[in-house]
């Protein structure tokens, strides 16, 4: 019954997208305000069918119903329940069900906290949510279906994928999809203004909320994601430039340019058109990595075309939503204004440089995955394109961008003076040669890059230090002035700080796990003592252990630091026996921001183990910095001036209506 | 030597489950080895989705990490090592495709793409320069009414 019920609240959902998707349209057509607030009400329902549909699956995957295809491929009765909710999304169906609730969470959340925007401008964008919304539904019932029934149901299920089982995968799928959906608002109304043929300053403060949502948990996805595969996956990487990797960090950088440049859009009400442009290249992105992920065409282009009707069909929507938002942009995007004119030296000018670097470093990225498969296709041949590729050309990409950031926010609108910037900035300068110094007598004879990149990221982050304490007066004023002024900063300015020394940070991190990572390889027997960067450690014992479903090898080390204990790590070899796989459990020492690192190779017969033992000074920072960005946005986000739904005087409501 | 790369060869067989880079891999020399592991990040793991033989643990990466151990250890250079396995391999083998007239687009988009951003930037720039230099066509006599009529009205008290 449950199953059953969970497909027809989504066929359901299905008939309220389509209603969402053309009754509204007429409605602004006709200038019919009760149609136009059909799409308030059936995004509103939507949600609900969508969340009764997700409540279903999840329930049939917590009581282990069997009946259903979806809960035996991917569950099993000995699993622990945190598992069998995350084992959810944890396959295809389930996270294209994942993605649509979250598409129908956002539609329902402009529809419910809307109220501030134009009726018109709100229609477009539901209807246009819907479209989406549409596609998707059609895409799970006619291929994806997760209710499908089993004709004999088996006893047992064949469990989740043993490496999926952990809490990394409970946070990241959402985040990652909260992210992307997230992005589909700006996307629907940037094709509203295309329809509407309006946009203006009012516009970007109504999708910089929106955007900047998805922004925080796209970022936030992405982190965690690479942080789950560094202790997961066991040999203490964090980041792959695989295909399904880089299909995350696209949206991200380009919705990180769509930010900024909804900035110069607000304030100065120029780049409209390249802003929609970003809008509709952000969620085209999110849209490709869907399909990049969900197709199976990366594995092989022939695993593809073995099994296509998934791809194909989500190949198609793809054609059809980028295919049709560029037309309708190239046909309408001439009819929208440009305003504010700027000097290249501005800080309009440093965003628009922010937007060249961000999407360039898109575009490579973007070439990067697609190139051999493209190559592959058109030529047959097989080429790979790894981390030396993109370390060549997406990282120096960086170097100006970062050489360029802390000179942004000091520069006035319109028209910027470059020399007071650098005057202002010379502290900034000043400790970056200080680090460069003392990080190059330390590590002496060592590389070169790393001291240059930590110079460079400290660069960055007293330059946005400094940018606050100028603009509190701090050191010019008295204290107290100060302190008043720094209340009285809006909280956006905070969060730019705090989002920009993120970037340095995560430089800090990346910079040092990369050249001073020290590693030891060995095979160890119980009672044998290695030491790494000043740690000691002793295989104490060797031990089998029964976990739930599953049973596991685990070595005890003791870690001491001048004959002294001060903690026990328990690395483990985990054997999954239904579907009788194994993992490597890390183990993991946070010293500071540094971290020991332990993972488990072969274990003999002759109860010796090979053991791998890493030393990542700083690595944390690689996650932290990120987790700091995110905190910037949500700074920028509880800004009064951008607060979702937030009360507005009214006469400047009326105003804005009186436009319509 | 060669009973050394015999004794490689016969861990090779008794490795059922292979590991990325185990201690019997190693190589004695710390500069060979170094230069073994620099070497192994830029060679794919045919077999596994995008890692490099570095960080897989399937067999084949093992083999291919002992073959790369085996060719330094007879004296190749880096570039011998690595023509050596595309001859076997194939351009599929190298994580950082050589340029060759099937990838130049891959790699000078980045450089492409950034130059041509700056130049539409820098004409488009001017263009709006010049824009602006010209005055802006007055107001009609209609227009002027209708921004009077506007200003008398209802004005947003704050725009920010």
């Amino acid at each position: 019954m449950i199953a059953e019920s969970g497909h027809y609240a989504l066929v359901l959902a299905f008939g309220l997208a389509l209603i969402q998707s053309t009754v509204p349209i007429l409605g602004a057509r006709w200038r019919d305000v009760a149609l136009m607030n059909v799409a308030r009400s059936t995004a509103v329902a939507q949600l609900l069918f969508v969340a009764a549909s997700f409540a279903a699956l999840v329930t049939l995957h917590v009581s282990s119903d069997f009946s259903v295809v979806n809960v035996v491929e991917n569950s099993h009765s000995m699993k622990p329940l945190i598992y069998k909710i995350t084992g959810v999304w944890g396959n295809h169906e389930g996270s294209m069900l994942l993605w649509v609730s979250i598409l129908a969470l956002f539609g329902g959340l402009v529809a419910m906290f809307g109220n501030n925007l134009p009726i018109s401008l709100r229609a477009h964008v539901l209807a246009v949510q819907a479209w989406i919304a549409s596609a998707f539904y059609l895409f799970i019932l006619m291929t994806s279906n997760p209710f499908l029934r089993i004709a004999n149901p088996p006893m047992e299920g064949q469990d989740l994928n043993p490496v999926l089982q952990d809490i990394g995968l409970a946070v990241h799928p959402p985040m990652l999809y909260l992210g992307y959906v997230g992005f589909s608002i700006s996307f629907s109304f940037a094709i509203a203004a295309l329809i509407e043929g309006r946009i203006d300053a009012a516009w970007a403060r109504w999708v910089r909320p929106w955007t900047l949502v998805a922004w925080i948990f796209l970022t936030l996805g992405i982190a965690m994601g690479s942080y789950w595969a560094y202790y997961e996956l066991g040999w203490g990487g964090w980041w792959f430039w695989d295909p399904v990797e880089n299909a995350s960090l696209m949206p991200w950088l380009a919705g990180t340019a769509l930010l900024h440049s909804l900035v110069v859009m607000e304030k100065r009400n120029a780049l409209k058109v390249w802003t929609i442009l970003l809008s509709i290249l952000a969620f085209s992105l999110s849209l490709l990595g869907t399909f990049l992920v969900r197709s199976g065409v990366l594995t092989s282009v022939h695993a593809f075309a073995n099994d296509p009707r998934r791809g194909i069909f989500i190949l198609l929507i793809l054609c059809l939503f980028i295919g049709g938002s560029l037309s309708l942009y190239a046909f309408r995007a001439s009819s929208l204004k440009q305003g504010g004119l700027f000097a290249p030296i501005s800080r309009e000018g440093a965003l628009v440089l922010n937007n060249l670097l961000l999407t360039t470093a898109c575009a490579t990225v973007f070439i990067g995955t697609l190139y051999p498969l493209a190559l592959e296709v058109m030529t047959g041949e097989k080429i790979s394109v790894g981390a030396p590729f993109f370390n060549l050309t997406f990282g120096p990409l960086f170097v100006p961008l970062l050489i360029a950031l802390p000179f942004g926010p000091m520069l006035a609108w319109k028209r910027g003076d470059l020399l007071g910037a650098a005057q202002r900035l010379m502290a900034a300068g000043v400790a970056a040669l200080i680090a460069l110094a003392l990080v190059w007598a330390w590590t002496f004879g060592g590389s070169t890059l790393a001291p240059l990149a930590i110079g460079l990221a400290v660069f960055v982050i007293v330059g946005a230090l400094i940018d606050i304490a100028e603009r509190i007066g701090l050191f010019r004023l008295p204290l107290g002035v100060a302190a008043g002024r720094a209340r009285g900063l809006p909280r956006s300015a905070w969060g730019t700080m705090f989002a920009h020394a993120g970037v340095g940070i995560a430089l800090i991190g990346i910079v040092c796990e990369t050249s001073w990572n020290s590693e030891n390889i060995r095979t160890m027997r119980a009672g044998d003592v290695t030491s790494i960067a000043g740690y000691s450690l002793k295989l104490e014992s060797l031990t089998p252990r029964q976990g739930p479903n599953y049973s596991e090898m685990a070595a005890k080390f003791d870690v001491l630091v001048d004959g002294r204990l001060i903690a026990t790590m328990t690395p483990s070899k985990r054997n999954f026996t239904t579907r009788g796989a194994t993992t490597t459990e890390a183990a993991l020492l946070s010293r500071g921001a540094s971290q020991l690192y332990i993972s488990l190779g072969d274990i003999g017969t002759d109860g010796s183990v090979a053991v791998r033992i890493y030393h990542k000074p700083l690595v944390l920072l690689i996650w932290f910095g990120p987790v700091l960005m995110a905190f910037g946005g949500v700074l920028s986000l509880s800004d009064r001036r951008l607060r979702v739904g937030a009360p507005k005087p009214a006469k400047s409501y009326r105003g804005l209506q009186a436009a319509e | 030597m060669k009973r050394a790369l015999l004794a490689l060869a016969m861990v090779v067989m008794a490795a059922a489950t292979a590991h990325a880079v185990l201690p019997d891999e190693m190589m004695r020399d710390p500069a060979k080895e170094a230069r073994a592991r620099n070497l192994s990040r830029e060679l794919r793991c045919m077999v596994c989705q995008n890692q490099s033989i570095d960080d897989s643990e399937a067999p084949l990466a093992r083999d291919l990490r002992l073959l790369v151990r085996e060719r330094i250890a007879a004296g190749d250079s880096d570039a011998q090592v690595l023509d050596f396995l595309v001859a076997r391999y194939g351009e599929f083998v190298l994580l950082k495709p050589r340029l060759n007239s099937h990838t130049w687009l891959l790699w000078f988009l980045t450089p492409l793409a950034l130059s041509a951003g700056g130049i539409a930037l820098w004409i488009q720039g001017r263009q709006r320069a010049e824009g602006a230099s010209k005055l802006p066509t007055p107001l009609s006599a209609e227009e002027e009414a209708k921004v009077a009529a506007l200003m008398s009205g209802d004005t947003p008290a704050d725009k920010s």
